[in-house]
C-alpha cells in the first residue's frame, strides 16, 4: 500500500520533560520520526514541552509548540491548527496518555482527528492489566496469574489466591512508580495503597511473583498488511524482578534455542495482533521460568519504547523511522533498509557481534542506595558493541563512567548470602567478589538468580585476570596474552592495574606489538550485503573494515556518554548542533558516543559514527585511525572535557578554547587571579585540605559558606554551612567524594538573586546569547533552578555589569567557542559565582527560547568562523537578543522515585530534566513551565502555608495576595497567628504530635492543594520533612523558597485570567526583531 | 565453505544434511550457548565437513541441554575451529563467492593445506544427496513438539482429513523438521531412498508426494529427476523443497544455476504473490532454480526481496508446487509452515474425490 494521501496534516506528540522511564530515547525516536514524515511531504505539527530535545527544533516540523503535554494544551492546538491526523506512538507513555484522555473528553471526534500508529483500542488494551489479561488469554497466550483491584480493602483475599511474593503494579504509570514486590500481608497493604495513589486510574495489579525468571524482550514490528518481523531479541542478565529499565540486558538473546525463541516470536506475534497494533513498533516482554521453560507475556507497549532505542542502536535497524512510515499506509516490503539501501526494511536483522547495555544509577545524588525492583530507578545508559559478550560487557562497563572503590564483601556467610542476593546497582562487583573468593557461579545462581551462563561468563573474566595478576608482571605478559585481554574487553588500565604497569606502558607494548583495535562495521545483516553506513564499533579481531577518508576537512566530536543527573539531554543536543552545524560548512564529522538514547548515535547526525565509551583509550583508537584535524570537547559536558588535558599531551589538536584555559577556569587559584585582575568582583573564597583549615577559612570568610571538591560536576556533594558545627560535617563527607582531596570554600550569598548567561566567543568578539534569570535564590543549584528569559526584575545597570563581565572574562579565558557563567546579585552587586569554558545545561533552553542556535554557531566559531559572520545583522546591533515575550525554563524532580527522601533543593542537583513555558509575560510562561513539569498550581482551594522565621515577612504580601484571590490558607500555631497579627485570616492546623488531624492528614486527604513550606531548623525539619515528603508521596504541589512562592502567585493571577494561548515557535519568531535562521 | 547468518539453531544447521560436503561458519559469533537439546535434531549426525566459529561456548546453560557442542562434534568427529575472525572471511566470501576450504587439526604446513584445499571436490557436478539419503523405506512418525502450554504448534493443524493422508518423501537428505511438520499435520509419512523408482513410490499408494532438500547441485541427479517426471505424469499431489523444488524444476524442463554465495539464513524476506504477505524465511542453498527457463504452465509463486530471486513456483494444471526456502524452518521463523497446509488442501482435494467416488457423493461430513 502506498502512503496516504487523504492526509495531509499530522499531529505529533513528544514525550515531554525526561523523567526516570521516559528518557531522551523519545527524541532520538521522535526526531526519527518526524524526519521520516517530512520526507513524505507531511505538514507536521508538533506538541513536546522539552526544549532540551532536538525534536523541538523548528526545522523538524512546520508547527513547534513546546507547550505543556496536558490534554487541555493539546485541544487547543488541535482547534488551532485541525490536523487530520494524531500520531501518538512516538511519544513514550506520556503521548499514550494524553491521547488517551483527549479521546475520553471527545476531543479527537470533536476535530475529526484519526489516530494512526496505534487505535485507542491497542493503547487501552496494552495498559488496562485486566483487559491485557482477558485479550492475551482469549488468544491462548499465558501470564502470571493476577487479581486486579480498585479497594484497598481486598487485599487479604488476593494475597490467599496468589500466595506471596506478590507483584504490586498500578495501571498507567511511567516506569513502574508506585509499583513493587510485596512479601508479607503488611508490606502488601501499604504497596497496595501507594500504587492506588499513583495510578491516575485508581487501579492495581496483583501479580503471581515470576521473580528471578529469566526476562526477554521482543522488539517486533507490524504492517497493516499483517506482515511482522522481529527486530531485536534482549536478554536480561537481570531476572525478572528488576525493571528492565534497571536491568543489563543483552542483544540478541543468548540462551534461548531457536525453537525455544521461534515459539517465543510466535507469542509475540499472536500477542501484538490480540492487542489491536495494526501498524508500528512494539516491544513484547517474557518471563521464562529457568527450569521447565514454561514462559509467560508480561507486557505489551504498543509503540517505541527505551527498548526499541537500544534495538535500533543495537543493530541499526531505524525502528522509529519505519514506524512513521508504517503508520502513514506503507508496508514494510514498500520501504528500503537505510543501512543497505538495497534489500528492503521488511526482514530480521541478523548481527554478528553482542549488544550489552548497562544502566547508570545517581543514588550519590540522594545520599543512599536503593535496592533494585520493578520501579525504575536509573537515570541513563551505556551501550557497548563487542565480538563477544565478555568484550561488550566490559566496554559497556567502562563506558559508565563509575569509578568507586570495590565493595567489600561481608565476611559472614549470611550476611553474604544476603547481600550478593539483593539486586543492587553494584550486583555486578557483588557477583565478581563471590566468585573471586571462590564461588561457583552454580552458587552465585542459586542466590542471584542470574543465569549460570552470564555467571560462567563473568567467571572467564574474573579468572582471566586473576590469571594476569599472577603470572602478568613483568616478562608475563607477552603478545599472545596481552591480546587474549584485549579479546575480553580489558582496558588498557585494566591489564596495567593487573599486572603491575601504567595505561600508558600497556598502550605502548599493545602498539609495540602491533595490537590495535579493528573497527567493524554495524549493517543489521552480519556481512551478507553491501552496507553503506558508517556505523562501527571496535572489537580486537583480526580487520579492521574502515578506510577513513584523508580529507582535510575533518573533526571529531567528543559526545556525553550516558546521561546522569547533572549531564544530560542538554550536553546530547548540542553535540547534535556541533556535528550539523560543521557539516554546513563542509567538513566530515566523526562522532563518539556511548549513549544509546541518543539523537547523537543515530547513524545520519554525523559522517561517521563510533560507538565506543569515551575513555582515553578508546577515543585515541577512534583518533588514530580517523586522523581528523582536532576535536571538538566542549559539547559534550565534563566527560570530554575530561578527556581534553591527556588528548592534548597524546598529541591531539583540540579545537576551540584550549585545555590550558579550561584549567584556569576549573583552577579556582589561577581563576581567582583571573577575575581579580579583570576587576569582577566574586565572594570571598579559599581553599582547605583539611576540616580543620576548612573552619579557620569559614571564620575567616565569614558563615554562611558554600563547600565543594574542587572537579565535580553537577553540585556533587556540594554544601551550605551556617556554623561550626554544620561546616565540619560537610567538610568531612565533601572530603571523601574527591579524587582531589582539596575543599573550595565560598562566601554564599543568601538571598542572592542567580544569573546563568551563555555566550560565544570567537577570541575577539563576544555574543550573549541570553541572560537568564533564576526564579529560586543562589544556594540551589543552577540546574534545579527555575530560571526565566529575558530576566524579568534585574535592573538595566544590573545588566549592563553581567554583560560587561561575561565579555572580559571570555577574552581573557581566551574562549573560542561556548562560555557559561553564574552570577549572584546581592544588594546591588554582580558576583561572579563560577565559569565554564563548554556548552551548557542551559544552551537548549537559550537557543529555543531565542531562536539563535548556540552551540551551532560556536561549532563554526570553532571551525575558525569569526561570529560577526554568523549573525543576523540586526541581532549584531542588540547587546543580547531581546524577547517580546517570555520563555521560562521549570525542572523535574525524581523523589517519587526515591521513596523516602527529604524532596529539598540544595547546592547538590537532583532534576532530571526540564521544560520550558513560553508566553507573552513572565507570570504566563511560569505558569505554564510548572504545568508542563506537572506542577498543577491550583486556581483555587486551598493553601497550607508553613515558613521559618526569617521568611515571615516576606509571605505576608504572598498571603494576603492568595487571601484576596479566596483561597483558604491553613497553617500551624505559630504562622497562623503571625497571620493573624497582619489580619490575614486562616485556619489553625496541628503540628504533628499536636493532636488530629494534623498537617499530614490534611495532605493525605488532599485537603489543600498547595502546599508553601520552607525548610527552617532542626525540630522544624522532621516537620518539614513529613510535609514535604507525604506533599510529594499524594501529589499535592508544594513550593519550598520565597521565590517561587512569589511567581507561583503570579502565575496563579495570570490562570485566573482565561486559558494562555498557545502559539507555535515558528510563529513566535516572526514577532523577534531578527531574523531566524533554520526555520 | 559457506556462511549461515541464523543468530539461534547451531544445532539444527549441525545436523542438516544439506551441508554434505561443506564446511559451514556461523556468522553469530557465540555459539554454543544453550549446548545441544534431545528434541533439536535434523538427522541422525551431523554431515558437514568442518565447523567454523568465533567463540565457543563450554558452559552452556539451558533446561533441555543434554551436551555440550564440543562434546557432540567430538562424538560425530567432527573438526571445528574458534577464534577465527568469521566476520572477515565472510567478506571475504561475499565478495569472491563460497570458496574451496581445509580445515586440519593435523596438518599445519600452509602450502600443503591450501594444495589440499585447491584439491576439494567443487560442488557444482556432484550428486551428494545419494550419499546422505537414507539407505532404506522407512515411516516416521514424530510430531514437532508441542509447547510447554499445550497449544497446537501450529494453528489449524492437525488438519481435518476424512482419513490421514500418506505421504511418500523421497529423501535426498531430508530433515526431520519436514517429516514432523507432515505428522502434526496429521499424515502418515512414509520415507524413501532418492533412487526409490516412481512405481515403487505409487505402491505405497501415497496421497501426494514431497520432495525433500538435500545437499549440492540438482543436476546430477538424475534418476530422481527421471522419478519426478513419472510422478508429473501421475497428476499426483508433489511439494518440493529446497533441492527437491529445483529437482521439480529440472523435471519440468527448466535450467539451474549456482549463486554466487547461496543463501544460508533465517532472516530473508520471501513474498508470496498470491496473498502478498511476506513471510521471513530459512534458507540454505547454493543453486537457484532459473525460474525464465521454464515452460509458461510454470508460474513464480514467490519472491525474495532481498535479491529478487524467485523462491517458489507452481504449475497451472498439475497440483504440484514447490519452494526453494524451508518452510519447516528448523532453524528460523515459522512464518512458512501454512504451505504444508497447502499441500495438505491439495492432497485432501484428492483424498476427498477419491472418497466422492468410493462413497457415492456422500462426503464432506467432517471437513465440511
Amino acid at each position: 500500500m502506498p502512503k496516504r494521501t487523504d492526509i495531509e496534516k499530522i499531529l505529533v506528540l513528544g514525550s515531554g520533560p525526561i523523567v526516570i522511564g521516559q528518557a531522551c530515547e523519545f527524541d532520538y525516536s521522535g526526531t526519527q520520526g518526524l524526519k521520516s514524515l517530512r520526507e513524505e511531504g507531511y505538514e507536521l505539527v508538533l506538541v513536546n514541552s522539552n526544549p532540551a530535545t532536538i525534536m523541538t527544533d523548528p526545522a523538524y516540523s512546520d508547527r513547534t509548540y513546546v507547550e505543556p503535554l496536558t490534554p487541555e494544551i493539546v485541544e487547543s492546538v488541535i482547534a488551532s491548527e485541525r490536523p487530520q491526523a494524531l500520531l501518538p506512538t512516538l511519544g513514550g507513555q506520556t503521548a499514550l496518555n494524553v491521547t488517551v484522555a483527549l479521546a475520553e473528553r471527545g476531543a479527537l471526534e470533536r476535530y475529526g482527528v484519526e489516530l494512526i500508529g496505534a487505535p485507542l483500542e491497542a493503547i487501552r488494551r496494552a495498559e488496562d492489566r485486566q483487559l491485557f489479561k482477558e485479550v492475551m488469554a482469549a488468544s491462548g497466550l499465558d501470564l502470571p496469574r493476577s487479581v486486579v483491584l480498585t479497594d484497598p480493602g481486598e487485599v487479604r483475599r488476593a494475597a490467599a489466591e496468589l500466595g506471596f511474593p506478590i507483584v504490586v503494579r498500578p495501571s498507567f504509570t511511567l516506569g513502574g512508580t508506585g509499583g513493587g514486590i510485596a512479601y508479607n500481608p503488611s508490606d502488601l497493604s501499604q504497596r497496595v495503597r501507594s500504587a492506588l495513589e499513583a495510578s491516575p486510574v485508581k487501579k492495581v495489579l496483583l501479580e503471581e511473583s515470576v521473580i528471578g525468571w529469566k526476562e526477554f524482550e521482543l522488539e517486533v514490528m507490524r504492517d497493516a498488511k499483517d506482515n511482522f518481523v522481529v527486530i531485536c531479541a534482549i536478554e536480561n542478565l537481570d531476572p525478572m524482578g528488576v525493571h528492565t529499565g534497571d536491568s543489563i540486558t543483552v542483544a540478541p538473546a543468548q540462551t534461548l534455542t531457536d525453537r525455544q525463541y521461534q515459539e517465543m516470536r510466535d507469542d509475540a506475534r499472536a500477542a501484538i495482533s490480540a492487542v489491536g497494533v495494526e501498524t508500528g513498533g512494539c516491544n513484547v516482554q517474557f518471563a521464562v521460568e529457568p527450569s521447565t521453560g514454561r514462559r509467560v507475556i508480561i507486557e505489551v507497549n504498543p509503540r517505541v519504547s527505551r527498548s526499541s532505542a537500544l534495538a535500533s542502536k543495537a543493530t541499526g535497524f531505524a525502528i522509529a523511522r519505519i514506524a512513521a512510515k508504517l503508520a502513514v499506509g506503507y508496508t514494510l516490503d514498500e520501504i528500503p533498509n537505510d543501512i543497505t539501501r538495497k534489500t528492503p526494511a521488511c526482514f530480521e536483522p541478523s548481527i554478528d557481534y553482542v549488544v550489552t547495555k548497562i544502566p547508570r544509577f545517581a543514588f550519590e545524588k540522594f545520599g543512599r542506595e536503593f535496592p533494585l525492583d520493578t520501579a525504575m530507578k536509573s537515570v541513563g545508559e551505556s551501550m557497548a558493541i563487542g565480538r563477544t559478550f565478555k568484550e561488550s560487557l566490559q566496554k559497556a562497563l567502562r563506558s559508565l563512567e563509575v569509578s568507586r572503590p570495590r565493595p567489600k564483601p561481608p565476611s559472614e556467610d549470611r550476611a553474604l548470602r544476603e547481600w550478593l542476593g539483593t539486586p543492587s546497582s553494584d550486583r555486578l562487583h557483588r557477583v565478581r567478589s563471590a566468585l573471586e573468593i571462590g564461588w561457583t557461579p552454580g552458587q552465585v545462581a542459586a542466590i542471584t538468580r542470574i543465569d549460570p551462563w552470564f555467571l560462567h561468563q563473568l567467571k572467564e573474566i574474573t579468572d582471566f585476570e586473576a590469571g594476569l595478576r599472577a603470572g602478568g608482571k613483568g616478562a608475563g605478559l607477552g603478545p599472545e596474552s596481552l591480546l587474549e585481554a584485549k579479546q575480553m574487553g580489558f582496558s588498557d588500565g585494566r591489564i596495567g592495574r593487573a599486572t603491575g604497569r601504567t595505561e600508558s606502558a600497556v598502550r605502548a607494548l599493545r602498539s609495540r606489538w602491533g595490537l590495535r583495535p579493528a573497527y567493524k562495521l554495524v549493517d543489521t545483516c552480519a556481512a551478507e550485503f553491501e552496507a553503506s553506513t558508517p556505523y562501527y564499533y571496535s572489537t580486537y579481531d583480526g580487520l579492521s573494515e574502515v578506510v577513513p577518508s584523508r580529507r582535510a576537512k575533518k573533526v571529531a566530536i567528543l559526545g556525553s556518554g550516558p546521561n546522569r543527573i547533572g549531564q544530560g539531554i542538554e550536553f546530547d543536543y548540542c553535540c547534535v548542533h556541533a556535528a550539523l552545524a560543521l557539516r554546513e560548512l563542509g567538513y566530515e564529522t566523526v562522532m563518539v558516543n556511548c549513549n544509546p538514547e541518543t539523537v547523537s548515535t543515530d547513524y545520519d547526525i554525523s559522517d561517521r559514527l563510533y560507538f565506543e565509551p569515551l575513555t582515553l583509550e578508546d577515543v585515541l583508537g577512534v583518533l588514530d585511525l580517523e586522523k581528523p584535524q582536532g576535536v571538538i570537547v566542549q559539547f559534550g559536558g565534563q566527560t570530554p572535557l575530561n578527556l581534553a588535558t591527556p588528548l592534548a599531551k597524546a598529541g591531539v589538536r583540540i579545537l576551540g578554547t584550549s585545555p590550558s584555559a579550561t584549567d584556569v577556569a576549573e583552577d579556582r587559584r589561577r581563576f581567582g587571579a583571573l577575575i581579580k585582575r579583570l576587576g569582577i568582583p566574586a565572594p570571598a573564597w579559599g581553599m582547605a585540605k583539611s576540616v580543620a583549615e576548612a573552619r579557620v577559612l569559614a571564620r575567616r570568610i565569614g558563615y554562611p559558606v558554600m563547600l565543594r571538591p574542587s572537579f565535580v560536576l553537577g553540585g556533587r556533594a556540594m554544601e551550605i554551612a551556617y556554623d561550626d558545627e554544620g561546616l565540619r560535617a560537610c567538610a568531612a563527607k565533601a572530603l571523601g567524594a574527591s579524587a582531589h582531596p582539596e575543599l573550595l570554600i565560598d562566601r554564599f550569598l543568601s538571598d542572592a538573586t542567580e544569573v546563568d548567561v551563555d555566550a560565544v566567543c570567537d577570541g575577539r568578539s563576544v555574543f550573549i546569547g541570553g541572560v537568564m534569570e533564576h526564579i529560586e535564590e543562589a544556594g540551589i543549584h543552577s540546574g534545579d533552578s527555575a530560571c526565566t528569559l529575558p530576566p524579568h526584575s534585574l535592573t538595566a545597570g544590573q545588566l549592563e555589569c553581567i554583560l560587561e563581565h561575561t565579555r572580559k572574562l571570555a577574552l581573557g579565558l581566551k574562549v573560542v567557542g561556548m562560555l557559561n557563567i553564574q552570577f549572584a546579585i546581592k544588594d546591588n552587586v554582580v558576583y561572579l559565582l563560577e565559569a565554564n569554558p563548554r556548552a551548557s545545561r542551559t544552551v537548549p533552553f537559550a537557543s529555543k527560547a531565542t531562536g539563535v542556535q548556540l552551540a551551532k554557531i560556536a561549532a563554526k566559531v570553532i571551525a575558525g568562523r569569526p561570529l560577526k559572520s554568523l549573525l543576523p545583522p540586526a541581532l549584531l546591533r542588540q547587546r543580547f537578543p531581546d524577547l517580546p515575550y517570555a520563555a521560562t525554563k521549570a525542572v523535574v524532580l525524581p523523589f517519587v522515585k526515591f521513596p523516602g527522601i527529604d524532596p529539598l533543593l540544595g547546592p547538590e542537583m537532583k532534576s532530571t530534566g526540564e521544560a520550558m513555558g513560553i508566553a507573552g509575560d513572565f507570570p504566563g510562561s511560569f505558569a505554564k513551565s510548572q504545568e508542563a513539569v506537572g506542577m498543577h498550581l491550583p486556581a483555587s482551594g486551598a493553601v497550607f502555608i508553613s515558613v521559618r522565621d526569617e521568611d515571615k515577612a516576606a509571605i505576608l504580601p504572598i498571603a494576603a495576595q492568595l487571601r484576596q484571590l479566596g483561597f483558604t490558607l491553613h497553617a500551624t500555631a505559630n504562622t497562623q497567628s503571625f497571620l493573624a497579627r497582619h489580619a490575614i485570616e486562616s485556619r489553625r492546623v496541628f503540628k504533628l504530635g499536636e493532636g488530629k488531624p494534623d498537617v499530614v492528614d490534611l495532605i493525605k486527604q488532599r485537603n489543600v492543594s498547595l502546599v508553601i513550606n520552607t525548610p527552617g531548623g532542626a525540630r522544624a525539619k522532621s516537620d518539614g520533612y513529613a510535609i514535604r515528603r507525604n506533599s510529594v508521596d499524594f501529589g499535592v504541589p508544594i513550593i519550598s523558597n520565597i521565590k517561587s512562592c512569589q511567581a507561583a502567585v503570579q502565575a496563579i493571577v495570570s490562570m485566573r485570567r482565561g486559558p494562555l494561548p498557545v502559539v507555535c515557535l515558528q510563529d513566535r519568531y516572526k514577532s523577534l526583531p531578527y531574523t531566524v535562521s533554520g526555520v | 565453505m559457506v556462511f549461515n547468518t541464523s543468530m539461534t539453531g547451531y544445532q539444527e544447521v549441525l545436523t542438516d544434511p544439506s551441508y554434505k560436503g561443506q564446511v559451514v561458519m556461523m556468522t553469530y559469533p557465540l555459539i554454543g550457548n544453550y549446548g545441544i537439546t534431545a528434541a533439536d535434531h535434523e538427522s541422525k549426525k551431523p554431515r558437514l565437513e568442518a565447523f567454523v566459529v568465533r567463540e565457543l561456548c563450554r558452559r552452556p546453560s539451558n533446561w533441555e541441554s543434554v551436551e555440550t557442542v564440543e562434546a557432540f562434534l567430538r562424538r560425530n568427529g567432527i573438526p571445528a575451529i574458534e577464534r577465527v575472525d568469521t566476520r572477515a572471511l565472510t567478506l571475504r566470501l561475499r565478495e569472491k563467492g563460497s570458496l574451496r576450504c581445509v580445515v586440519s587439526t593435523a596438518d599445519d604446513d600452509a602450502r600443503r593445506l591450501v594444495r589440499k584445499a585447491r584439491a576439494a571436490p567443487s560442488m557444482a557436478g556432484a550428486d551428494l544427496a545419494k550419499l546422505v539419503t537414507c539407505a532404506r523405506p522407512f515411516e516416521w512418525d514424530e510430531p514437532l513438539l508441542a509447547p510447554v502450554d499445550g497449544r497446537p504448534v501450529v494453528p489449524g493443524w492437525p488438519l481435518r482429513f476424512p482419513r490421514p493422508p500418506r505421504v511418500a518423501v523421497l529423501d535426498f537428505g531430508v530433515k526431520a523438521g519436514i517429516l514432523r511438520c507432515l505428522v502434526s499435520m496429521g499424515c502418515r509419512v512414509s520415507v524413501a531412498p532418492a533412487q526409490t523408482a516412481a512405481a515403487d513410490l505409487l505402491a505405497l499408494a501415497p496421497d501426494g508426494i514431497l520432495l525433500s532438500n538435500g545437499p549440492g547441485d540438482p543436476e546430477p541427479v538424475v534418476d530422481a529427476i527421471e522419478t519426478i517426471r513419472a510422478l508429473l505424469a501421475e497428476r499426483i499431489p508433489m511439494f518440493g523443497i529446497c533441492l527437491g523444488h529445483q529437482l521439480l524444476g529440472l523435471a519440468l524442463g527448466g535450467k539451474t544455476f549456482k549463486l554466487k554465495f547461496g543463501h544460508h539464513g533465517a532472516n530473508h524476506p520471501v513474498k508470496d504473490l498470491a496473498t502478498g504477505r511476506i513471510e521471513v524465511t530459512t534458507q540454505n542453498h547454493g543453486f537457484c532454480v532459473d525460474l525464465k527457463s521454464l515452460p509458461d504452465e510454470v508460474r513464480t509463486t514467490h519472491v525474495n526481496l532481498n535479491d529478487g530471486t524467485s523462491e517458489g513456483m507452481e504449475h497451472a494444471r498439475l497440483p504440484v508446487f514447490s519452494v526453494q526456502y524451508h518452510p519447516e524452518s528448523c532453524a528460523g521463523p515459522h512464518d512458512s509452515r501454512y504451505l504444508f497446509t497447502r499441500f495438505g488442501e491439495r492432497m485432501l482435494a484428492g483424498v476427498t474425490r477419491e472418497r466422492l467416488i468410493a462413497a457415492d457423493g456422500s462426503a464432506g461430513g467432517d471437513d465440511a
